[in-house]
Order: C-alpha cells, then sequence, then structure tokens
C-alpha cells in the first residue's frame, strides 16, 4: 500500500524529492520553537510537553503494531523500566556529582529499555499475531507486579523521584524552569521522531511491512519473519525508553502507574484514534488525545466516558483513524475540487456538533442529578449556572439533540456523493 | 491439615468462578477467532443489573433475569458493532473489543458510580453449612460450586449431544461448507457470542456479593481469563476446566502460605547480609509466597507460550 506512492515519487528528480520530504520536519521545528513564544503560560508548557512525551511513545507503539502488524498490550513496560533507569542515573549523578549532561539522559533509558526488549523479544517474536499479544500481556502484568515487589529498584508504590538540576549546566541552563526542560525534549522529539522515519524506510522497515502482511511470502523469499519483527521489537523498546527518560526528566518521578496495563491500553488507544496506516498517524493521536485529557478533564468528570465512545466510534466507522480521515481526502485535494466538499460539510457537521453538544450536556446532567451531593441541585455547563433538577434545561438539551443529530441525519447522504 | 481442605474448597470457588468466565470466552475464541477482551466487562455487567433487579424482586430473580439481558446486549454488541469491524480485519477486532472494555467501564461508573454496591447473597444461604476445624464454610459458596459445576455439564452435553451443539462444533471447524448447507452461519455466531458473554453474567450474578460489586471488578479478573485460556489450550472447554482450577488452586495456596524465600536461600547455604536495608538483593530475603502468588498464572503462561504454544489441551496453534 504505502509502496505505490513512494515509487512514483522516487522517479522525479532527486533534489526535488528531497526537498518534499524534508518540509515537513522544518515545519515540526519551526513548529515546536515558535510554540513555546506563543502559548507561555506554565501550564500550557507542562501540556506541550506532556503531548511530545506521548508523540515519542506513541511513534515507538506504531513501529510495533502499524509497521510490524504485532498488537502489543504491555508497551509502557520498557517505557517505565527506561524511566526508572533513569532515575538511578540522575540520582547516581546527584549523589557522586558526575559530570554529564541532562541531555545524555534519554541515550541510557533508551539503551536500558533496548536491553529488556532485547531479552524479552528472544522469545515473544517468534510468532506475531495473538501469541505475541498474549505474552506481551504476561510480561505487561508482571513487571507492573514486580514493580511492587522489588522495591530496590521500582521503588514499590511511592515510586522514585529524583532532581534533574544536578546535573552539568548545559551553557548555563540548570533545567530549573519547565521551558528550558521544553528544548530539551523538543529536541528529543525531534531525534527520535526522524529516526524511527528513516527506520521504517530502511530495508528492515521495509520488510517489517511486508511481514506484517504477508509473513509466509516474506519467508519465501528468504527473510526470516522472526529477525524482522525482532528488529522491530527491539527499535520501539529503544524508543519507548526514550519516551521514559523524557518522563523522568520532566515530571521527576515514577511510579507503578507509568508501566502498568492502563497505560499500555491508553497508547494503544492513542495510536489507533491517530491511525495506524500512516506515519504521521500516531502524532495526530498524541496530540489530540493529550489535548482531550488535559482540557476536557478540566471540564467534565466524564472525560473519559467521551474518549471511550470516542474511540469506540473511530474504530467502528474509521478503522484508518484521525490520519486515514485527513488522507481520504488527498485525492479530492489533487483534483484541486477540495471546494466541493466545504457546503456539505458544513450543513453535516455543525447540526451533527450541536447535537452531540446536546447529548452531553444531558450527560452532565444526568451525572449530575444522580451522584451530585444531597441537597446541590445548582451545576454549571457551558457557563450558564442553572438548577438541574427543573425540567426546563432538560427540555432545552433534549431538543438540542434531537434537532442537531437529525438535521446531521437528513445531510449526510449529501457528504458521502 | 484442615489448611489444606480449606484452601481446596477455596481454590475450587475460585476456579469455577474463572472456568464460568473462561468458557465462554474460549467458545467464542474457537467460533470467530475474537479474544474478546470485554468479557469480564460482560461479567461486570452481570453483577450490576443482577444487584439493580435484586433492589426490587429480590436475588433469585436478578439470578434468572440478568444473565439473559446481558446475553442479548452481547449479541447485539456483535451484531451491530464487532460484525462491522470484522471486515477491517482481525487487530482492529481486538481494538474494538479492547475499546468497548474501557467504555463499558465508564458507563457503569456514569450510571452506578465509583463505589461498591451492597449486593447480597439471598438470607436463605447466609449460614455456615459446616466447619472445617475453627473455619466455616459458607453456604452461599457451596450453592456456587454446584451452580458453576451445573453449568458445566450442561455446556458439554448441549455441545456433545444435542444437534444445535453439532451444527455450532460443525460450524467451529468448516464454517464454509455448514454454510453451503443451507445453516445460518452469522446467526450462529451471534447467538455463540450471546451465550458466551451470558455465562459470564452468571458468573457476574454469582461473584458479585461475595467478591464485590464494584467498577474494577472487571479489570481484577479480566488478564486472568486470557491467561486461562491461553494456558488450558484457546478453544478448547477441557482445557479452560482444567487451567482455571489450576491457578484457582496455585492462587489461594499461595496465598495462605507462609513460605518465605530466605528459607529457600539459607536451604543453599547462603547468608542473609549483615546490613539487610542497604542490600541491593534485600528484596529477595524479604520475598514471600503470598506477595508473588497473584503473578505465578502470568509466569505459568509466558512459559507456556514460550514452550507449548497450542497450550495444554489445545489442538491448533494460539
Amino acid at each position: 500500500m504505502t509502496g505505490i506512492p513512494d515509487s512514483s515519487s522516487a522517479v522525479s528528480p532527486a533534489n526535488g524529492n528531497a526537498l518534499r520530504s524534508s518540509l515537513p520536519w522544518i515545519v515540526a521545528v519551526v513548529v515546536l520553537l515558535v510554540l513555546p513564544q506563543v502559548f507561555q503560560a506554565n501550564s500550557a508548557i507542562t501540556i506541550l510537553n506532556q503531548m511530545m512525551i506521548t508523540i515519542i511513545f506513541a511513534l515507538s507503539y506504531n513501529m510495533l503494531l502499524g509497521q510490524g502488524g504485532m498488537l502489543s498490550f504491555g508497551h509502557a513496560v520498557y517505557m517505565g523500566v527506561g524511566g526508572f533507569f533513569c532515575m538511578h542515573v540522575m540520582n547516581l549523578v546527584e549523589a557522586n556529582e558526575l559530570p554529564i549532561w541532562l541531555h545524555v539522559l534519554p541515550i541510557f533509558g533508551g539503551l536500558f529499555s533496548l536491553g529488556l526488549a532485547t531479552i524479552v523479544g528472544s522469545f515473544s517474536t517468534r510468532k506475531a499475531g495473538t501469541v505475541f499479544a498474549m505474552i506481551s500481556l504476561g510480561i505487561g502484568e508482571l513487571v507492573a507486579a514486580c514493580s511492587l515487589i522489588i522495591i530496590v529498584f521500582f521503588g514499590g508504590e511511592e515510586g522514585i523521584s529524583g532532581d534533574r538540576t544536578y546535573f552539568k549546566p548545559f551553557f548555563g541552563v540548570k533545567f530549573l524552569q519547565q521551558n528550558e526542560v521544553y528544548y530539551l525534549i523538543a529536541f528529543w522529539t525531534i531525534v527520535s521522531a526522524l529516526l524511527m522515519y528513516l527506520f521504517s524506510r530502511t530495508p528492515v522497515g521495509r520488510m517489517a511491512n511486508a511481514v506484517r502482511d504477508n509473513p509466509e511470502r516474506a519467508e519465501f523469499l528468504g527473510y526470516s519473519a522472526r529477525w524482522v519483527r525482532y528488529f522491530s521489537f527491539c527499535g520501539a523498546g529503544f524508543f519507548a525508553g526514550i519516551a521514559g527518560a523524557l518522563v523522568a526528566i520532566n515530571f521527576e518521578i515514577l511510579t507503578e502507574t507509568d508501566l502498568n496495563l492502563g497505560k499500555s491500553g491508553m497508547i494503544l488507544l492513542i495510536t489507533f484514534l491517530g491511525g495506524t496506516g500512516f506515519f504521521f498517524g500516531p502524532i495526530i493521536g498524541a496530540i489530540v488525545f493529550t489535548l482531550l485529557q488535559s482540557v476536557l478533564s478540566l471540564q467534565t468528570e466524564l472525560w473519559q466516558l467521551y474518549v471511550g465512545a470516542l474511540f469506540v466510534a473511530t474504530v467502528m466507522f474509521f478503522p484508518g483513524g484521525l490520519a486515514g480521515l485527513l488522507m481520504m481526502h488527498q485525492p479530492a485535494m489533487r483534483l484541486g475540487n477540495l471546494g466541493l466538499l466545504v457546503v456539505p460539510y458544513v450543513n453535516t457537521l455543525i447540526p451533527a456538533a450541536i447535537g452531540a453538544l446536546g447529548l452531553a450536556g444531558l450527560m452532565e446532567m444526568l451525572f449530575h442529578v444522580r451522584h451530585a451531593a444531597v441537597g446541590d441541585i445548582e451545576m454549571r455547563l457551558f457557563w450558564i449556572t442553572f438548577d438541574s433538577h427543573t425540567i426546563l434545561p432538560w427540555v432545552i438539551a433534549i431538543a438540542t439533540m434531537i434537532t442537531g443529530f437529525w438535521l446531521a441525519y437528513r445531510n449526510a447522504p449529501k457528504l458521502r456523493e | 491439615m484442615d489448611l489444606v481442605a480449606i484452601n481446596l474448597i477455596d481454590g475450587l470457588f475460585y476456579g469455577l468462578l474463572l472456568f464460568m468466565l473462561s468458557a465462554g470466552l474460549t467458545l467464542i475464541f474457537s467460533m470467530m477467532g475474537i479474544l474478546n477482551f470485554a468479557h469480564a466487562s460482560f461479567y461486570m455487567l452481570g453483577a450490576y443489573f443482577a444487584y439493580q433487579i435484586s433492589l426490587y424482586l429480590g436475588f433469585w430473580a436478578g439470578l434468572l433475569i440478568a444473565p439473559p439481558l446481558v446475553g442479548v446486549l452481547g449479541a447485539l454488541i456483535e451484531r451491530y458493532g464487532l460484525r462491522r469491524v470484522h471486515q477491517f480485519g482481525h487487530v482492529p477486532e481486538l481494538v474494538f473489543t479492547f475499546g468497548l472494555a474501557w467504555l463499558i467501564e465508564e458507563v457503569v461508573k456514569f450510571i452506578w458510580g465509583n463505589n461498591m454496591m451492597a449486593y447480597q447473597e439471598p438470607e436463605i444461604l447466609k449460614f455456615a453449612l459446616f466447619h472445617i476445624g475453627s473455619n466455616s464454610i459458607q453456604a452461599y459458596k457451596v450453592f456456587m460450586i454446584f451452580t458453576s459445576m451445573a453449568i458445566f455439564i450442561g455446556l458439554l452435553f448441549i455441545l456433545t449431544r444435542t444437534r444445535i451443539g453439532l451444527i455450532i462444533q460443525a460450524a467451529l471447524s468448516y464454517p464454509k461448507t455448514v454454510e453451503a448447507l443451507g445453516h445460518n452461519v452469522p446467526l450462529i455466531f451471534m447467538g455463540v457470542f450471546g451465550v458466551g458473554t451470558a455465562l459470564a453474567g452468571v458468573a457476574g450474578v454469582l461473584a458479585g456479593p461475595s467478591l464485590g460489586t464494584f467498577p474494577g471488578m472487571a479489570v481484577v479478573l479480566g488478564s486472568i481469563v486470557f491467561v486461562t485460556i491461553v494456558i488450558g489450550g484457546l478453544g478448547s472447554l477441557w482445557g479452560a476446566l482444567i487451567a482455571s482450577l489450576l491457578i484457582g488452586w496455585m492462587t489461594t495456596a499461595a496465598a495462605s502460605s507462609s513460605f518465605q524465600f530466605a528459607t529457600l536461600l539459607e536451604f543453599f547455604g547462603m547468608t542473609p547480609p549483615a546490613d539487610l536495608d542497604e542490600s541491593y538483593l534485600r528484596d529477595l530475603w524479604t520475598l514471600s509466597l503470598p506477595q508473588i502468588g497473584p503473578i505465578l498464572p502470568y509466569i505459568f503462561m509466558i512459559l507456556i507460550l514460550v514452550l507449548r504454544p497450542y497450550g495444554l489441551f489445545g489442538k491448533r496453534d494460539a
């Protein structure tokens, strides 16, 4: 699938090709440099840091799922273990005043996770599919349980914390501020994303796609499907370790929740939401999810319910994820008639959004009525304070929901055309 | 001796509970090749539905009504969700059930809140049936053990002795041929999914009072059920039974033992380090069997997958 557009672009002149393929990266660098100037608030920087870490983590997960066809339920193990190791390095640096820059720390994390991945991968990548998924689940549970038992390394329930400021100052930067950390994380995000992209272009990366689609045929061509999977697995482990190291740097604490099954499931969700078929899919997924998580969770207690519903809807209706949805428009864009789509989109999506808001309002009120403290009948929703036990807001919410969805439903056939 | 007997009964109780979940899961897997990650969520729904019904009609009505409700819900999800996702391939199917598990948990939290429900066993079964040493065995536990045994025998009978069971078995191995013979295979799939989830619902109804009805109950059993069917061999009913009992006895025995690893280390002639708090091996010296009890099944599963990927009783590769 992905091979077809590449072979056509390889025919075009080499320098034009190089410019075209490096353009997104230049844009990404510029955007990452400009972002902290636009959003200067500390909370915004925190969200951005988290977003970039999630991007690395999701990209490394997609090396398994999207490119290698291996469904893992324990990928957070490699992130967590790398992070824990970095925490120990950080504490060692603090104790012995070692002259190391903080920038180097992610390499330690990556290498440690790579080590774990080479051990686990040696038996788990023998088969793809269910066997691999189940082994990853088992390892995930095992390490999560061990993290509460092996206190020397994982610190038990309270985890391990450290202090990043004891590293050798990098040209005077001591990483006391969030935005100093931002540039470090941004640097590593670009570097690891670029490396992962280049990995997907190497023969091994290409063969990973082949093994994903048809392992038997790849074996007949003389490639060992097992070794190809093994390389992808180790690579994914390495980059997950880098993400873990950045977690250690950013939050200065790691606990069991950084490597348990919930985290592994979350990254699966993020990657699938963004779309596994394209390299930039997980990036979109990570951005959207982090925004939902940080913005929505401030507004409502039900945000996980909404995210879950969004996720199930994505799997059911857009198996290509958000990236797949975007790329569906590529043919239209090439033909230059993207403008034709605007009117049907506006006609369908705006009522659908209104309907969704009505539904959300209804859910919030239901939730409030059921679970708020007794006597607390006032609630705030969409910047309006009202009494959730009177009939009027319910009527409004139901009416908005029905009209919105009805209009969307009526206009949807036009969108398909 | 008393302790052994108690452990055997407790292990049987836990193992048969696992079996009711894993029987449905393994049936669904052998039919459709789907590992249903939301299976334990149906178990949770069974407990919550039964609780809600028992508020109005009592425990027994809950036991009778809740499982079919869960089964119908499962069949609907198969018909309108899974069958739609099926065309996209295998991984989206797995991911769909995974998302479903998330969604069901959130919906349960939305409707019933985060707290444990006051779901109780019926008054008539609230007495100690007999005593072993100083420990009493609750009548409810015995009732549960017998119910799940009856379900296993019934299931085995239906699958091997009735016409429907034969068609199901045929559809397991040769769905195309069975379809060509005029049977409605998608309907059979939907039915099996419904029955499998209803079985999980029964398990939930029965386990709710004794293990607690709370939003995390699906997660507690969720992955251990997978371990069970992988160890037993995917698609094998007998394997699921043996593996469930094995895990049940293994975990209860580990949880109640007082074995310390230090004794093992001393047996091999090692001496504890003088300064235990500073030593890097301190966790090894303070380790006890109850601590690692919960992870024994996972170690067992990984060993099985590495050494014998088709499980104890499985006929084909996982």
